[in-house]
């Protein structure tokens, strides 16, 4: 299949440039077979590679060069792909979820005029996507890096009629370049210090060149950490990521909660030799993935749209990815991306089918009841959120607890993760408990349509399906990370754990259910409605960002309106033209003024010369 | 032998400063274009003298072959001239060169 591998990127990459191209004038049919039959292609050689790779007894990696991309004195990236466990686990998660979200989004934008565009987008989001984790050096990942970065704000802004629509998309773009720009620089930095962008040399050539705990390294690896969190949405970048739920439903559920935003553990995953040399920057990354988990945590609990919850659940579950890459567990990052991909596409799906049966209704106090008249919504949500808040034997519930216990065996700061981890455990249990008990209970308030067909549900089952044996998969990545420390199972910490999910569970039951615990005491006092409040505005990040960024810059532009760097240049214009006006007046079109102007001028030039030579 | 009569050479310069002065103040005063060329004509045939009486005072050879060049210019300058002025009348049906002014800035 190695020969092959090259399609895996290319069909969908063809499928996009012929949607793109033929301007929406195909029937809807087509689209649909050529928008989707891309991604089967991509998805059925993905695993027929898996495969042929996983039945070897000792997969080795490979590299599979296509061609020389540039030739710059001694910088020669190629266009080549690297095949490991790693990769293979990103491929089956893009393809796989990609795949069914494709299938989804066939009946759930099938009556948008915009239909064959958004498949071509999608597409070419794939496309870019798979390229990312193929790629074999830095720069090759980072034209991926960009083009998912594209695919999200042309996607973010897919309905452009509404000005709001295009502020998010502009916004995602704009707060990940900033990322992106400290993770353009530290490719910079290990070239100029590596030689090589080129992974694996990279890597190898970094522990000959740096001892642990080597400054540069550190530098480097946090440039690298700057990129991540600019991607996946963590602390200080996690803003646009809420914003960026004004996209269709299967485009949030794709690219920002199963793929794109998991881009940045990607990266670290990727490099991990790299972070291993430098240990301030991996408890950097263990910092910013608690911290983010828990801020994240507090909003979604606060939050009254359907979607906006799902995204800071997002928020917060990669930062337990960014937690666990941190403390080292690499592997279990890796699993909990795969397992998150799986409930939280299923959660998205979910909402949209919801949304889909509700008239564009996001609103949770809005609905109600749905338990009966949207089953297969129902049930979607029941699985994703007990998968999400880690009930025992889902998917979720194997990840999160691995990653859990490894923070807690991790050095001196090991059990204040693991404090954070439990915490966001357990509001992560309440909010998504919340969610469907709001949601699914109690009266009905809005009468929702026929639920939605087929196409629908059939990626809602698999997925449900997924994420409850999700957890049962073993990760052919052992090979590709060093082998984690073993780990005490025993004692009390491996039952505390898993019991928080399930007692966060019981308090959403009678709070939102039963009603016997009244919140209303809390919430109606000053300090709570206060905390609600600043917790509702994500702990008021957007305002301080608009006091710090938006409006001092905008201040300025207003000052530089008319460009002060202009003024020199228009005086120098102005200069000319009025010195042209003036030389233009001598020119008079009258032959004898300028005879006598020649005689005038010859009399002058012979006087002074006859006055300079004569005395 | 009755000696040959030499004219100063100032006063051929000073008939050739003249007769040039007298040109130059045609060029610049008439409005006719024929009258122009006329006065063109005598600056250089006053242009000429100067050379021959320049000549004259040396007993050189030089200035009188300046002068068939001058001529065989004036000639040339002549046939050119005339062509132009022809066009301009054509164009303007008038040859007051005040009136063709149209190259002005």
């Amino acid at each position: 299949m190695a020969d092959f591998i090259y399609l895996i990127p290319l069909a969908p990459l063809v499928s996009f440039v012929v949607l793109f191209l033929t301007l929406g004038k195909m029937p809807k049919r087509l689209v649909t077979v050529t928008g989707v039959g891309s991604i089967a292609i991509s998805a059925s050689i993905v695993f027929l590679l898996g495969f042929e790779y996983l039945s070897q007894l000792d997969p080795q990696p490979y590299a599979v060069s296509l061609y020389t991309w540039m030739n710059l004195g001694g910088f020669t990236p190629k266009v080549s792909f690297y095949i490991d466990g790693l990769s293979l686990v990103m491929m089956f998660v893009i393809t796989g979820v990609g795949l069914l979200i494709h299938i989804y989004s066939a009946l759930f934008m099938f009556e948008d005029k915009d239909y064959s565009r958004f498949f071509s987008y999608m597409n070419l989001f794939v496309s870019a996507m798979l390229l990312l984790v193929l790629a074999d050096n830095l720069m090759l990942l980072f034209v991926g890096w960009e083009g998912v970065g594209l695919c999200s704000y042309l996607l973010v802004g897919f309905w452009h009629e509404e000005s709001a629509n295009g502020a998010a998309a502009r916004k995602a773009f704009i707060v990940t370049r900033v990322g992106d720009t400290f993770m353009a620089l530290g490719m910079f930095l290990l070239f100029w210090h590596l030689g090589t962008l080129d992974i694996q040399p990279m890597v190898e050539q970094a522990g000959n060149t740096w001892q642990t705990g080597d400054s540069m390294a550190t530098i480097a690896c946090l440039l690298l950490v700057g990129g991540a969190v600019g991607k996946s949405a963590q602390l200080p970048l996690q803003t646009w990521l809420p914003d960026a739920m004004a996209g269709p439903t299967p485009v949030s559920a794709l690219i920002h909660a199963a793929t794109m935003v998991t881009a940045g553990v990607y990266l670290i995953a990727r490099t991990h030799e790299l972070f291993l040399l430098s240990p301030v920057a991996l408890n950097v990354v263990a910092l910013i993935g608690s911290i983010t988990l828990l801020m994240a945590a507090f909003t979604a609990m606060t939050q009254t749209d359907i979607k906006r919850i799902l995204a800071y659940s997002t928020i917060s579950q990669i930062g337990y990815m960014f937690l666990a890459l941190g403390v080292g567990a690499w592997s279990w990052g890796i699993f909990h991306l795969m397992t998150h991909a799986f409930f939280k596409a299923l959660l998205f799906l979910g909402a949209g089918a919801v949304i889909y049966s509700l008239h564009h209704e996001h609103n949770i106090f809005k609905m109600g009841g749905l338990r009966t008249k949207l089953p297969v919504a129902f049930w979607s949500f029941m699985i994703g959120s007990a998968a999400l808040a880690a009930l025992p034997f889902t998917a979720g519930f194997y990840s999160k607890d691995g990653i859990l216990l490894a923070a807690y065996h991790h050095g001196e700061f090991g059990p204040w993760f693991w404090g954070a981890g439990l915490l966001g455990a357990l509001l992560t249990s309440i909010y998504s408990f919340r969610l469907v008990f709001v949601v699914f209970f109690g009266a009905t308030k809005t009468q929702p349509e026929a639920p939605a067909g087929w196409g629908m549900a059939v990626p809602l089952i698999v997925l449900c399906f997924l994420a409850i044996i999700g957890g049962q998969f073993q990760l052919p990545v052992t090979s590709v990370f060093p082998a984690a420390a073993e780990m005490d199972h025993s004692g009390a910490i491996a039952y505390i754990t898993p019991a928080v999910p399930i007692i966060g569970v019981l308090i959403a039951y009678l709070i939102f259910l039963r009603h016997s615990i009244s919140i209303t005491g809390w919430t109606e006092s000053t300090l709570g409605k206060r905390l609600n409040r600043f917790w509702f505005s994500h702990w008021a990040m957007d305002w301080l960002y608009g006091h710090l960024f938006v409006k001092p810059y905008v201040s300025i532009t207003r000052i530089n309106k008319h460009d002060i760097v202009d003024w020199f240049y228009n005086f120098v214009a102005e200069t000319t033209s009025f010195a042209h006006d003036i030389s233009s007046t001598t020119q008079t079109g009258q032959l004898r003024t300028y005879a006598a102007v020649m005689v005038a001028g010859l009399v002058i030039i012979i006087s002074i010369f006859l006055g300079v030579s004569l005395p | 032998m009755t000696e040959a009569v030499v004219i100063p050479m100032e006063h051929g310069l000073l008939l050739a400063a003249i007769l040039f002065s007298i040109g130059l103040g045609g060029v610049m005063v008439r409005r006719n274009i024929i009258l122009i060329l006329m006065s063109l004509e005598i600056m250089l045939n006053a242009c000429a003298l100067a050379f021959v009486v320049a000549g004259a005072r040396w007993a050189e050879a030089d200035g009188q072959i300046m002068f068939m060049l001058v001529l065989t210019i004036a000639a040339a300058e002549v046939a050119v001239g005339l062509g132009l002025l022809l066009q301009v009348h054509r164009r303007f049906g008038t040859l007051d060169i005040d009136r063709a002014n149209r190259m002005r800035g």
